[in-house]
């Protein structure tokens, strides 16, 4: 460990203050979670977890990073819980109750400094993503409170990555613990039925966060990728917690394939690259290998695929042919069926659509797509009008196919992308004249 | 971030062959980096005795066989981990099960974009 630093000159103390900051990033999670579930809440275990780190901050420049940081941070952690019920308990004798309780933990905390075993931590770990996922929680107090208890980023990085004010997210996160608090929300990973609900809170959130990041191109703020690091991350860690469920290793699959296009899928330019347009030898097959050894993981466990799994399916196809003309289309119009099946939506209807036109004939597909006109979740999806262009214009519809495009031009909020459709629609326009009428 | 650690065990090849609880030490520090969700990949590698290097004396390659450097040169394996920043892989390194003697040296990976534009066209970009 760090050797103790001689004196107090500045560059020592900086240098403690990044190694602090390491352990910090590596530990907190752990930290609160076991706090939070020594004093049976989130918002406090999370305070007092801070109080530790702020010992640390002034103790540690001076007698260096002890032997096992995490253990440090904890006790000091539950030692300031004692005292904090203690001073509660002066104030308000009548809670005798509250009194014994001090007295349970006082004993627990004179014994062994720290006996916790790593499959405590597991499980503290475990409920506190549980919790920051609770549905009591609207959505975006899931994704900010999970950011900020689970993820290594700051509020001010958060708020950055989401390109909201840093005093937006803190109110966030303030108002989602005080929900928790209220809502007598017990600090435990549930069971049963509720259970499976409750993970599909959880891998909604990883996904919500992975896609913020991944929806962002080059031009945007330098802290957007780092939310689907972030989220992969914990989607990882999340998968040895939960080794037996078959979702979680069907995100982790998703999200790792998905990164692995991160290199390819915006030009020097800061324009979008299709994925069939991408130059394969950029995409990262480290990440190529993890997404699929994830998605066996999930597929061992031999109870079929759910949504997350079969996407992950979808995009291992894609990851998997050495070039666009090699995709294998019928599997993934395969997937899409069985992903129809089990999530219906009106987007996973265009996306089968679109593989049923590479699978079959653009005039397969168009059949599907014009089931979906007039469905009101698309009315403003300008992919919808680009796909339908598309097809219309592999069928040689070209006045169509240029109305279509430009439908979708005037519907796309990315401006790279509205220029992009107006050229296919001017390109349609002038095929159509060139060949008159038809 | 990603960076390689890379693990110069400082040993006598013939002691190359990790005795049990050795193993059972790195395992657990292994599983740990996996928990935390940084660990990409690792490997061990077999001793330099039986590895060779490939020169290119006047722009020719020449083969020669290992051993090729002092023991505290050779590697013997190594981490790919993704975290966000150096100060956190070094706490990292410094959590491996050594004892003394062994070295980890922490190297970042060079991403395309932080070479100069001419460099990335030239690496396909």
């Amino acid at each position: 460990m760090t050797e103790p630093t001689p004196g107090r000159d500045a560059p020592a103390v900086e240098a403690a203050r990044g190694a602090i900051d390491a352990v910090w990033r590596i530990e907190s999670a752990r930290v609160i979670a076991g706090l939070s579930r020594y004093v049976g809440d989130v918002g406090m275990g999370e305070d007092l977890a801070h109080d530790a780190l702020a010992a640390a901050l002034e103790q540690w420049p001076k007698s260096g990073v002890p032997d096992n940081p995490g253990a440090w941070l904890m006790t000091v952690g539950k030692r300031r819980a004692v005292d904090m019920l203690r001073r509660r308990s002066v104030l308000e004798r009548k809670h005798e109750e509250l009194g014994r309780q001090i007295e349970l933990r006082s004993e627990e905390l004179s014994g062994p400094e720290l006996d916790d075993s790593d499959d405590d931590f597991g499980d503290d770990l475990l409920r506190l993503i549980f919790v920051a996922c609770h549905p009591v929680l609207a959505t975006d107090a899931r994704v900010a409170l999970t950011l900020r208890l689970l993820g290594s980023l700051t509020t001010d990085e958060i708020a950055r990555a989401y390109l909201v004010r840093e005093s937006t997210v803190a109110q966030r996160i303030v108002r989602a613990k005080r929900t928790l608090a209220e809502a007598k929300v017990p600090f435990e990973v549930p069971e049963g039925a509720d259970r499976t609900a409750r993970l599909a809170s959880v891998l909604e959130v990883l996904y919500l966060i992975f896609n913020e990041g991944y929806s962002a191109t080059a031009g945007d703020d330098w802290m957007r990728p780092a939310l689907c690091e972030d989220a992969l991350r914990l989607g990882r860690v999340l998968a040895e917690l939960l080794p037996d469920e078959p979702e979680v290793h069907g995100l982790v699959a998703l999200m790792e394939i998905q990164a692995s296009r991160a290199r390819a899928r915006v030009g020097p330019s800061g324009a979008p690259i299709l994925l069939l347009d991408q130059d394969r030898g950029r995409w990262d097959h480290l990440l190529i290998r993890r997404g699929m050894a994830a998605l066996d993981r999930a597929d061992k466990l031999g109870r079929g695929f759910g949504p997350y799994a079969l996407q992950a399916a979808i995009a291992a196809c894609h990851a998997a042919a050495l070039t666009a003309a090699e995709t294998d289309w019928v599997r993934i119009a395969a997937l899409y069926d069985a992903l129809a099946q089990l999530a219906p939506s009106p987007v996973v209807e265009l996306n089968r659509a679109v593989a049923y036109s590479m699978a079959f004939g653009p005039d397969v597909g168009l059949d599907l797509v014009d089931a979906l006109v007039g469905e009101p979740a698309l009315n403003s999806y300008h992919l919808l009008p680009s796909v339908r262009g598309d097809l219309l214009e592999k069928l040689g519809r070209f006045d169509e196919a240029g109305w279509e495009f430009e439908r979708a031009a005037g519907l796309t909020r990315n401006s790279r992308e509205g220029t992009l459709l107006l050229e296919r629609a001017a390109a349609s326009r002038s095929r159509h004249q060139r060949s008159g009428p038809t | 971030m990603r960076f390689m650690m890379f693990m110069l065990p400082n040993i006598s090849e013939d002691d190359w062959m990790p005795s049990v609880e050795a193993v059972e030490a790195m395992t657990k520090y292994n599983e740990e980096l996996t928990k935390a969700g940084v660990l990409l990949a690792l490997d061990g590698l077999h001793p330099s005795t039986e590895g060779v290097r490939v020169s290119f004396p006047g722009g020719k390659p020449t083969v020669t066989d290992g051993p090729f450097s002092e023991a505290k040169e050779v590697v013997g394996g190594y981490w790919l981990i993704e975290v966000k920043s150096k100060d956190e892989a070094v706490e990292w390194a410094k959590r491996a099960p050594c004892a003394d003697g062994p070295v980890i040296e922490v190297r970042q990976i060079f991403e395309m974009d932080e070479f100069p534009p001419e460099v990335q066209k030239a690496g396909g970009r």
